[in-house]
């Protein structure tokens, strides 16, 4: 196929749409808006449905009924947005039913700004709705991954009956970039639903989809259930990126838009001889912990750069395990930082290192 | 000699559409009744294999453990807006949504006016109790002045809380709605005609011609805290004043079909 000129949110919609998807639920919010916008002419163009919903609590509900009933399903917001589906996530992950949602952040807390910014790592990542739970959520850093990765999204979503959120900022949304779209693929035939699915107990048993377990002993068992589904996860789905990590002695950790700001520090450092190199994990959760654990056995120090005050760092240091210093530099606001500006903390970073041998 | 046959006939048996355990509804409570009716109702029309219901939170909330239909589980008001992705999935299916007043009046509020606005092809069972059932009797939006709750405790004063709410009323100006009605369950010959009222919503929904809505007038008689007996005089005397029964909005469709089904 070849390369076109596309903008994040229509290149995510028609992906999604490439995947199969058979409904999308959404709301208008800036920077997410063309998504939808794209939905709505091209989901009944070809006989699926689009609904705009009265709100994002509606819309993450209509997505949880159609899940239920066993076809692909979607919704996509941004920040204030997704703040108002974490209710509705915390049931869909209670009741294990496959959904993709794609989270294009913008400037937070409150109304903030519609900027591109990093900070809902730590509302994404970890759970962000009551309860113990969590999804897969896969950060991309090109428009050509937004592609890939909410195309991949409905098959993992299905693969292990769970909550996929790829988590963009809204920089990915709006830019344009050449890319390559995949190739359509037919929605689910209805014979061909899942055997849970909700479609009228005809030549079978009636069954139903909850999320309410009274007694404490059965509670714990499906939080167990969750738990080995997340094992299977952790063993199967890291995925990361590397940049000249071989002989670093200084790795950047930087995901989504920061990484690929890192990149370019990373190549200017290069020309100016200092040895440094860049790890951009691509999924958050399942975090790349392995891969950090063993390079912090390599190199003298880390930098972690987010555009946010410090969410990811704080998994960094987690694998790190004290083994070395971890610095962050962090731009809030809907900032995006500029690749000097980590270079001149890599260069801090390395002289605080010097310092102490 | 002759031979004389016994003959036993069947005058009362669980519907088919009825799980063939016991509930756990307080005794006296209509929630029971009004399950009933609904099954009686969808075995009738023989649509048992083709119907999903939607339970709401509140003292329903396990109905799919009574009925043999496939279930869904919705968090507190939503269930409308769950309801509408499981129809859009589902088109040829029956879709219904089972939901207390503080799911559907109060913290469900935008979800079910937009789903009646939007014309969604489900049918909706309403059960206005006038209090919170599952959560030890709070005030519910449908709570009649005066009336007091563990949340009212010197009674409803509408200066501070509001006023009691009427769904059917709203719900009858939505353009998208088909069938709007209120009834009562606190006598045999209202009983009656709520089951009459559940049929119809079903064939609106066969028919395609947007939301049915049935709300039904119920007891809570542990959370009035009288018997239940008591409960039904009360419904009568007290609720049908503020919330009076009929036909709020009926298609014309409907009407040009006559009583035939
Ligand atoms: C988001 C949320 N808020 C509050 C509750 C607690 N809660 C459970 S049931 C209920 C009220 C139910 O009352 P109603 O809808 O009138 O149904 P009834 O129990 O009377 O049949 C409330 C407030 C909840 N489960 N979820
Ligand atoms: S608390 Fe009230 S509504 Fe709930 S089961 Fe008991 S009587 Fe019925």
């Amino acid at each position: 196929m070849k390369k076109e000129l596309l903008k994040g949110n229509v290149a995510f919609a028609e992906a999604a749409i490439r995947a199969g998807c058979e409904a999308y639920f959404g709301y208008p919010i800036t920077p997410q808006t063309e998504a939808l916008e794209h939905m709505s002419k091209r989901m009944p163009e070809l006989g699926r449905t689009f609904i705009q919903a009265e709100s994002e609590v509606a819309a993450i509900n209509m997505v949880y009924g159609a899940a239920c009933a066993g076809i692909q399903t979607m919704t996509s917001s941004s920040s204030p947005g997704v703040s108002l589906m974490m209710e509705g996530l915390s049931y869909i992950a209670g009741s294990e039913v496959p959904v993709v949602i794609v989270d294009i952040m913008r400037g937070g807390p409150g109304l903030g700004n519609i900027a591109p910014a990093q900070g809902d790592y730590n509302q994404m990542v970890k759970g962000g709705g009551h309860g113990d739970y969590r999804i897969i959520v896969l950060a991309p850093a090109t428009i050509q991954e937004l592609i890939d990765l909410t195309y991949e999204a409905f098959g993992l979503a299905d693969k292990y009956r769970t909550i996929v959120a790829v988590l963009a900022d809204g920089s990915l949304g709006q830019m344009m970039e050449p890319a390559v779209l995949p190739e359509m693929r037919p929605v689910r035939p209805v014979d061909k639903r899942p055997a849970w699915a909700l479609t009228g107990a005809k030549g079978r048993d009636s069954h139903f989809i909850t999320s309410i377990y009274l007694e404490p002993l059965d509670e714990e068992k499906f939080n167990q259930k969750l738990l080995e589904t997340e094992a299977k996860i952790e063993a199967n789905e890291v995925r990361y990126k590397e940049l000249l990590l071989d002989d670093a002695e200084i790795a950047i950790v930087a995901f989504g838009t920061a990484g690929r700001v890192a990149q370019t520090a990373v190549k200017i450092a290069r020309e100016n001889g200092i040895k440094v190199g860049l790890l951009r994990p691509i999924s958050l959760y399942p975090f790349p912990t392995d891969r950090i654990r063993r390079l912090a056995d390599q190199v003298d120090g880390m930098l972690v750069t987010e555009m946010n005050s410090g969410q990811m760092v704080e998994d960094v240091r987690l694998a790190v395990e004290g083994r070395l210093p971890v610095s962050f530099y962090g731009r809030m606001g809907g900032v995006i930082p500029m690749p000097e500006e980590i270079l001149d903390e890599v260069r801090k970073l390395k002289a605080s290192i010097t310092e102490k041998v | 000699m002759e031979k004389t046959e016994m003959i036993e006939s069947l005058i009362y048996t669980k519907p088919r559409s009825l799980q063939p355990i016991g509930t756990h509804y307080c005794p006296g409570c209509t929630h029971g009744i009004a399950h009933r009716l609904v099954a009686e109702v969808i075995d009738e029309m023989g649509i048992r294999e083709q119907t999903i219901g939607v339970a709401p939170v509140g003292c329903a909330v396990f109905i799919y453990n009574y009925f043999d239909v496939d279930f869904a589980e919705a968090s507190h008001g939503r269930a409308p807006a769950m309801a509408t992705g499981i129809k859009r999935a589902n088109p040829d299916k029956f879709v219904f949504t089972y939901q207390g007043d503080g799911d559907l009046a109060s913290i469900g509020a935008a979800e079910i006016l937009h789903a009646a606005n939007r014309g969604e092809k489900i049918s909706v069972i309403f059960i206005n109790n006038g209090i919170y059932g599952m959560t030890g009797g709070q005030m519910a939006p449908t709570t009649i002045e005066g009336w007091k709750t563990t949340s009212s405790p010197m009674g409803r004063n509408v200066e501070l809380h509001g006023y009691p709410i009427r769904m059917s009323e709203i719900l009858a100006q939505i353009e998208g709605s088909a069938y709007i009605v209120r009834r009562s369950l606190h006598n045999v010959a209202n009983i009656r005609r709520a089951k009459k009222a559940i049929r119809t919503a079903f064939e609106v929904q066969r028919m395609g011609l947007g939301l049915a809505m049935v709300e039904l007038l119920s007891s809570c008689p542990t959370n009035w805290k009288i018997s239940p007996d008591e409960a039904l005089k009360v419904i009568e005397e007290k609720m049908l004043p503020v919330y009076p029964l009929g036909d709020f909005k009926v298609d014309p469709a409907i009407q040009k079909h006559g009583k035939g089904w």
